[in-house]
């Protein structure tokens, strides 16, 4: 990788990108002498690290600082004072008084007779490299003082190096391997590679995958997959051997087609909630590739397919580049100005506003946009509409999150960092799939699990995380979809009844009363594993093995998904897990807690951000006149003190006649939203339907007006991540639709404001936005533009009390006061399996695609999903009489759609699995509307359905799809 | 060395595996012990064999792979019935082995890794046998030949009922 100078980084927080060769030690300091300067390390460091930190590179080809030193290449070589001979400086580690010396000439030229025999197996090709001038071979040639290379293959002999592929005489050389360029993303050339080790170990250490090795031994060593190509490898293209390949035998595509980048922007990714930090890498400005930055905190360097490759829908051949207008939805798109195409907007809604009220319009705020642009969007129903008709993607992921942990802890949010994971001994995974899901996070906690720490897995799939290689114990309670409560609590039975719990910790941070009644609770039989076994499917033996573990094995640590909140019981399941991690004191430390993995990279700043249509910003309720001042006075408006519509509720509202506009920004509801029948009458039945994304989506289909936006590499503002981290997304080139999408809400509303004659907004920069925010909301009140330059990220509550953000949540006592039991009683769902509907459907996701494939779709991810496919056991399979690979009809009470059955053993009988990236499948037209009874998020996880062969796609498949193609339709230009 | 056992049917075959892998399960580092035993029993260590050692050890693919080829008495493919190892290191190619090998390979009408059309004897490359003092060396199966020149190796090759012409 280039080593990049960061042209903020002077004088500022942000770390500097030079590779240290070993990774950093945490230890008592240490100091000794290198080239006569003296330095004083942490216990631990190696001499390569030590004198890299005095600014002496020691030439290295198998050292790389994400990496652990291996000693192999023998280029780093030093002399000690009082020591024999020339050890290696990445595997020797510093004592105190060392002497070191980096430069003599006995160094010189063990170096030069070290890399002389290197290139003697490496083409001399550099000036037609892919790698040339960013390939540390190359460097380290020119390091050494490499003038002459005397080895060569004599004529006509057979050839002994595996770069050539036919000596003189034009025979085949048999050492010579051809390139693999099954990844789509990355080529591998074993004609460069000099078998350094850097890509198998990154694939190890880094990833844990463990899909590279190296084959043979001796000469014949080669790197290699376990299997015929990459493609067909374990290999899950995270990037991660990519970054670590010295040469240009691992290198992407992008670059052998356009050449080194020439300069690197810091920003943050755009697809999951773990908020990966990358360096987009660009020419001019156009971007040649994403490599995940190293001092990035919550990925520490690492990257998964989507973040480090995916990329190329911004500027795929679908993407919409101008406004586009029609009076109704039979109609062809009118492709029109900017102007034109708001004043339309302001018109028909300010025009619906007087004929059907006030209360008639509202919008729907994005998770994947930034917080400034999410603030904008509800700030525009509050202030400008008058009401508070917002809502977000979050309703159908993460809003009973919200709900559990506001009322046990007293905040909204996961309680840990990520780095925490490095410090927990047993991990509880429940309703989440982070291997495929958070692919860095799943990465970090292999990594630990690696280390020795248990696996507790609660899910009805064997998902990948239990496959993990060198994986220690590991406990998986496979429940039926919908009993989450009742397993959960069975796990809190075990631990009350068997005196498990932490009984100072009670005492002293949670309120007794509360305890003791959960307690009388809980400890009622009918709660035990074994009285819900037959109701959960998870054999009670297990599960009290399970409990035990989590509550005597050390630092226990929750991560949950969204296979415990899309429920019915989604809160009543997050308070369960509060519980449990109350009553066995797991909160408030390293290593422990409770985390809610989010889907999308902005579901938490768009919860912060009030984008709940009963909660102002930092999740303050509408209804307090205290909270309603601080706006008004800010925005100098009248707030409605009623909360607004839910998602849900527009919709039945809209099907009723009386809601009839709607801004919706950067999000597919007709797709990821349930019962996809009732969302489509929905909008049908709306007068104007304001669609603001980068393509045109389904929901686009039933759209009026659509306004084109910008991709995140194109525009300024914060992501805030699962772990309530605020980073920063900078912008690296132009938006291609002319505006950032913070601009495009600011000209509506103008447009709106127009009309009714009101003050306009005048904000220049989302910095100006941020500002606000951080004036109005108490967890915001330390954050600006300038403190994220300095520290490159803050978590909140970053304020007076907490100036450098808060890493780890309810150290000293809950956010709260004292931390609430309560009671979790199970009750099982309305959506039950039966004679006609004997299966339990569940979704969920994979890893290259992401949720409805908007964007993955659009790119060379498609490889290895093209499909969505339904997962089925083979007992299953065989009462139906299914192969693998045949089409099924998969109904339930909602509706049905077809798709492939993939017949296997991860799901159990009576389980069946599929994920809803292809609008194709339109999974959601399957899902009933039945919802969360505190949030109303959606029972996505638990239906009803029956599978039946089938030949092919249903009608409502085929009817929809015609609809859409009609609706797709744009004007020809005249 | 020698595959003990007749064509059997694949359920037999996964069979046996299981049997070899969970007998060697309790080992400490039981990856060698059981891929020696998948070896001893079929001659070679078994396509059908890759699965459930990466299940039973928690390992991928690619690790096995890379533990297969590094040792190259692990086959893939099975061997003549007997097997001839001639050293090719230092020692002995400074006495002579370098010849003695091409001569022999000659006269059995082998390459290196090659197996004779009756498939009685494969001949193979070793990198050292231990018997640097006494090179150039060899090995018929488990018998050690010092001092190799072509006739001592001829009468170990024609104790196992294996000519080899001029």
């Amino acid at each position: 990788m280039k080593d990049f100078i960061i042209p903020w980084e002077n004088g500022t927080g942000i770390q500097d990108d030079i590779d240290r060769g070993t990774p950093a030690k945490m230890g008592k300091p240490v100091t000794l002498t290198i080239d006569g300067m003296e330095i004083t390390v942490p216990e631990g460091t190696s001499v390569m690290r030590a004198a890299s930190e005095l600014g002496i590179q020691v030439p290295k080809l198998c050292a790389t600082d994400s990496l652990e030193a291996f000693g192999s290449c023998r280029l780093c070589a030093v002399e000690i004072e009082g020591r024999r001979g020339t050890p290696a400086s990445c595997t020797t580690p510093v004592h105190a008084g060392m002497k070191v010396h980096t430069q003599t000439d006995k160094l010189r030229r063990i170096r030069k007779g070290v890399m002389e025999l290197y290139i003697s197996d490496h083409p001399l090709d550099c000036l037609t490299c892919s790698a040339n001038g960013d390939c540390e071979l190359q460097d380290m040639a020119g390091a050494v003082g490499l003038r002459d290379v005397r080895y060569e293959a004599p004529k006509n002999a057979p050839l002994a190096n595996h770069f050539e592929a036919r000596n003189t005489s034009g025979e085949a050389n048999p050492e010579w391997l051809s390139k693999d360029d099954s990844n789509p993303y990355f080529s591998y050339d074993p004609s460069k590679c000099i078998v350094c080790n850097r890509c198998v170990r990154a694939c190890e250490e880094v990833q844990g995958t463990f899909a590279l090795t190296i084959e043979g031994r001796g000469f014949d060593s080669r790197v290699a997959v376990g299997a015929e190509n990459f493609l067909a490898s374990d290999c899950v293209s995270c990037g991660a051997c990519v970054q670590a390949c010295p040469t240009a035998t691992l290198q992407e595509k992008s670059v052998i087609e356009m050449g080194t980048p020439d300069r690197s922007v810091v920003t943050t990714c755009a697809y999951c909630g773990v908020g990966c930090s990358f360096k987009a890498e660009m020419q001019g400005d156009q971007l040649v590739r994403m490599v995940p930055y190293k001092h990035g905190k919550a990925n520490r360097g690492h990257s998964c397919v989507k973040g480090r490759f995916a990329y190329g829908y911004a500027t795929h051949k679908d993407r919409i580049l101008s406004p586009m207008v029609r009076e109704s939805v039979d109609q062809p798109w009118r492709e029109v100005s900017w102007n034109e195409a708001l004043s339309f907007a302001a018109k028909k809604l300010v025009g619906l506003q007087q004929k059907y009220g006030q209360k008639s319009i509202g919008v729907i705020t994005s998770s994947r946009c930034t917080n400034e642009e999410t603030y904008l969007v509800q700030k525009l129903t509050r202030a400008v509409f008058g009401n508070n008709n917002t809502d977000t993607c979050a309703r159908v992921c993460h809003s009973p999150t919200g709900y559990g942990l506001g009322q046990t802890f007293g905040t909204s949010a996961g309680t840990q960092d990520f780095d925490s994971v490095e410090k927990s001994d047993v991990v509880v995974v429940i309703g989440a799939n982070p291997t495929d899901g958070h692919p860095v996070f799943a990465s970090r906690l292999r990594k630990r699990l690696r280390e020795g720490a248990k696996l507790i897995v609660i899910d009805p799939r064997r998902i990948d995380l239990l496959e993990t290689p060198h994986l220690n114990e590991s406990h998986h309670l496979p429940l039926k979809p919908g009993t989450n409560v009742a397993v959960v609590s069975a796990l809190g039975h075990v631990i009350v009844t068997e005196g498990l719990y932490d009984e100072t910790f009670i005492a002293e941070r949670c309120d007794v009363d509360a305890w003791e009644d959960y307690k009388a609770f809980i400890s009622d039989e009918r709660h035990s594993p074994e009285a819900t076994e037959a109701l959960t499917g998870v054999p009670a033996a297990k599960l009290r093995e399970a409990a035990r573990a989590y509550a005597q094995g050390g630092n226990g640590a929750i991560y949950y998904g969204l296979g415990v909140t899309e429920h019915s019981q989604g809160s009543t399941t997050v308070m369960a897990i509060a519980n449990l991690a109350m009553m066995t004191g797991n909160i408030g430390r390293e290593g422990v807690g409770v985390n809610p993995l989010r889907g999308q990279n902005n579901v938490q700043g768009s919860c912060d951000m009030g984008s709940f249509p009963h909660e102002l910003p930092g999740y303050r309720h509408v209804k307090q006149p205290e909270v309603r001042k601080i706006f008004e006075d800010t925005w100098g408006v009248e707030l409605d003190a009623e909360p607004g519509l839910r998602i849900p509720n527009m919709l039945d509202a809209a099907v009723d006649g009386t809601f009839k506009g709607l801004y919706c920004q950067g999000e597919d509801i007709l797709q990821s939203d349930p019962d996809t029948k009732h969302v489509a009458a929905g909008l049908a039945a709306m007068e104007c339907v304001i669609v603001h994304d980068l393509f045109l989506n389904e929901t686009a289909n039933y759209a009026h007006v659509f306004l084109p936006g910008s991709s995140f590499l194109e525009k300024e503002g914060t992501f805030t991540n699962a772990e309530r981290r605020i980073n920063r997304v900078r912008k690296v080139m132009a938006p291609k639709n002319g505006y950032e999408d913070w601009e495009v809400t600011q000209l509506l509303a103008n447009a709106v404001l127009k009309e009714t004659v009101g003050k306009p907004w005048s904000y220049a920069h989302p910095a100006e936005i941020m500002a606000e925010i951080a004036a109005t909301t108490p967890s915001f009140a330390g954050v600006d533009y300038t403190v994220l330059e300095e520290k490159g990220s803050v978590q909140w509550p970053c304020n007076e009390d907490h100036p450098d953000g808060t890493p780890l949540m309810h150290v000293d006592g809950f956010v709260r006061g004292k931390g609430r039991f309560i009671v979790t009683e199970y009750i099982a769902t309305d959506e039950k399996s039966g004679p006609r509907f004997p299966l339990l459907l569940t979704t969920g996701r994979i890893l290259s695609q992401y949720n409805v494939g908007a964007q993955t779709r659009r790119t060379e991810n498609s490889v290895w999903h093209d499909q969505d496919v339904l997962e089925i056991h083979p007992h299953d399979a065989e009462n139906r009489g299914l192969r693998d690979g045949d089409w099924v009809r998969l109904a339930s009470r909602s509706g049905e759609t077809s798709l492939r059955v993939k017949i296997t053993d991860r799901v159990s009988p009576g389980v069946v699995y599929t994920t809803f990236h292809h609008p194709d499948t339109q999974a959601n037209v399957i899902t009933t509307d039945y919802s969360d009874w505190a949030t109303n998020c959606p029972e996505y996880k638990v239906t009803a359905v029956q599978v039946s062969p089938s030949n092919g796609p249903s009608e409502w498949q085929e009817r929809y799809n015609a609809q859409a193609e009609q609706s797709r339709r744009i004007e020809a230009a005249e | 060395m020698t595959p003990a056992s007749s064509p059997q049917d694949d359920g037999a075959i996964a069979e046996i595996i299981s049997q070899i892998i969970e007998g060697h399960a309790h080992l400490e580092g039981p990856l060698l012990p059981m891929l020696h035993a998948l070896q001893e029993e079929f001659g070679v260590i078994h396509e059908a064999a890759h699965a459930p050692l990466c299940k039973a050890l928690t390992i991928t693919r690619a690790e096995l792979k890379g533990v297969i080829s590094f040792y190259h008495d692990f086959r893939e493919k099975p061997a003549g019935k007997h097997v001839l190892k001639i050293c090719r290191a230092e020692a002995c190619q400074s006495m002579g082995g370098t010849a003695l090998a091409e001569r022999l390979l000659e006269k059995l009408g082998l390459d290196w890794h090659g197996t004779t059309p009756d498939g009685k004897l494969t001949v193979e490359p070793v990198y050292c046998l231990g018997l640097c003092a006494c090179a150039p060396a060899a090995m018929v199966d488990e018998k050690l030949i010092a001092r190799a020149d072509e006739v001592r190796v001829e009468k170990a090759l024609s104790a196992k009922n294996i000519g080899v012409s001029a």
